[in-house]
């Protein structure tokens, strides 16, 4: 495994801390005019996400985690894992339940999203920034009424609920900001 | 057209309000020492002899004589002080100089390679009188009114911040300490406990002084003492003062050691260091030795960041922010 010294340090660089995989937030160099001088560096642990601060002395070494960013296809899920296909080598991969998380309730099969590797192993899961899917449950909307600034929920096909204007019906296929969580149009089939 | 015109990286770093209010800092500062017969100095960037201090790092150069002549290794200065103390030991009386510095490997949000100094030393005082006399300074420059300074010992600022006495804790109480405030202990000289002060005081204490007022921190550990004296009345400290504002390092000052002896063995005792770590050695300053061996009059001196003080009141964040042309635009 590479090691960098803290004078190497970049936002962006993969690190092993404490057992985790971590993303380089922020690094600063921190020295009092008469002593000893450190690197702050603030970190994003892949894992939990959770976003700390760690301080060496410069010239320390600290270990590089073998973290990777990748494109890839979603291909269904088993109830356990769900499957990935990288579109080139077709080399396929089972995320687990905690490295998909909040992801699945927009994952619809053959879309390509962003998988997370860590040895090799997926360990984050970021869906497209917008997705279609069909509403398959909705109340029926008042029509005509495309005024009004209420709306209500809808139950789309891979189970998440998004709020859609009350004019959508059941059965329509509706854009979703995945980043936000919110409706964006109708999609015309 | 040619994209050789076209790139934009020329441009200044910081905007012409700033440029102004530097210039106005500077001519503020010379008017406060001409009022009090304080004589303005130059002195060598460019110098024979280098810190022994084993954490700072110089710039080195070389000389190049004429013909055949071998290179002579020389040292951008990392601060003016040898050569201020030289002039004083040969009866110049108070001075103080504005200058530039050079810091090998200082780079960050508040820190820049080469740096301003304001520097000044003042026969005959104190380092309580020069406290008052940096606050008087300061606080005639800030552009809003500061509440009275504090002055406090390093142990109460560690004690009222920290919750640790700084000079009888012990290591690896100070290394918990560390820890839990994220820091990670390193692989040499895990027994050094400045290592731990520094972090501590970095990390933990500073943030917390000088909110609204000028902070100063007095009676640093005997094995933080620099250039400063040992206390008369505490061998555990030395009179070394550092000023804080708004969480900012600002200024660093001693009573300052006259004792040649003394200080040739501090810088033997840090070449050492040097040496075992395998760290670039030092070019021990003999002139300096010479010049307290001929005696330094009792004075105090001070150096203050004047980047770091125009960045305070300017309300900017970072120290590039304020610099014509910070080190990435060199």
């Amino acid at each position: 495994m590479a090691i960098y010294t803290t004078n190497e340090l970049r936002a962006g660089m993969k690190l092993m801390i404490d057992g985790s995989p971590c993303n380089v937030v922020d690094v600063d160099f921190v020295k009092p005019g008469k002593g000893q001088a450190f690197a702050r560096v603030k970190i994003r642990n892949l894992l939990t996400g959770r976003v700390v601060e760690r301080t060496y002395k410069t010239g320390e070494s600290v270990e590089s985690a073998d973290v990777m960013d990748a494109p890839m296809q979603y291909l269904y899920s088993d109830g356990e894992f769900w499957h990935f296909m990288h579109p080139e080598t077709y080399e396929q991969l089972a995320a687990n339940a905690a490295a998909v998380s909040d992801a699945a309730k927009w994952l619809k099969e053959q879309d390509m999203c962003t998988v997370t590797l860590w040895n090799n192993e997926p360990i984050a899961v970021v869906p497209p920034n917008f997705v279609e899917l069909k509403i398959t449950e909705t109340d029926p909307g008042v029509r005509g009424d495309t005024a009004s600034g209420g709306g209500k929920p809808a139950t789309l096909e891979t189970g998440a609920v998004v709020k859609v204007p009350l004019f959508v019906e059941q059965g329509e296929v509706i854009k979703v900001d995945t980043r936000t969580g919110e409706y964006v149009s109708r999609v015309k089939e | 057209m040619d994209t050789l015109f076209e790139n934009q990286s020329w441009l200044p770093g910081a905007g012409f309000d700033v440029l102004r209010l530097r210039a106005s800092v500077y001519k503020k500062i010379r008017e406060f020492f001409r009022q009090r017969d304080v004589l303005e100095v130059d002195t060598p960037s460019l110098s024979r002899a280098s810190v022994t201090d084993p954490n700072i790092q110089s710039f080195e150069t070389f000389f190049q004589g004429c013909g055949a002549a071998p290179p002579q290794r020389m040292f951008l200065i990392t601060s003016p002080e040898f050569h201020m103390k030289r002039l004083l030991a040969a009866g110049s009386g108070s001075i103080y100089q504005i200058c530039h510095v050079f810091r090998q490997s200082e780079l960050g949000t508040q820190h820049n390679p080469e740096f301003t100094m304001l520097e000044w030393y003042r026969v005959g005082m104190d380092y309580h009188m020069l406290m008052r006399e940096v606050a008087e300074l300061v606080s005639s420059l800030m552009p809003r009114q500061l509440d009275e300074p504090e002055y406090l010992t390093y142990k109460d600022a560690f004690q009222r911040y920290a919750g640790i006495d700084p000079l009888a804790v012990a290591l690896d109480e100070l290394q918990r300490q560390a820890q839990q405030a994220g820091f990670t202990l390193p692989a040499a000289d895990k027994d050094n406990r400045d290592i731990y002060l520094d972090f501590l005081m970095s990390t933990v204490v500073q943030p917390c002084l000088g909110r609204q007022q000028l902070t100063f921190i007095y009676e640093y550990p005997a094995s933080q003492c620099a250039l400063a004296r040992i206390a008369p009345h505490n061998s555990q400290v030395a009179e070394r003062f550092e000023l804080f504002l708004e969480g900012n390092e600002l200024a660093n000052g001693f009573h300052e050691l006259t004792d040649a002896r003394q200080q040739l063995q501090r810088f033997q005792l840090e070449q050492r260091w040097r040496e075992l770590r395998g760290m670039p050695l030092a070019a021990i300053d003999h002139e300096l030795i010479a010049a307290l061996g001929a005696g330094l009059p009792d004075c105090s001196g001070v150096a203050l960041g004047l980047d770091r003080l125009i960045l305070l009141m300017s309300g900017k964040k970072v120290l590039s922010g304020v610099l014509a042309f910070p080190f990435n635009l060199t």
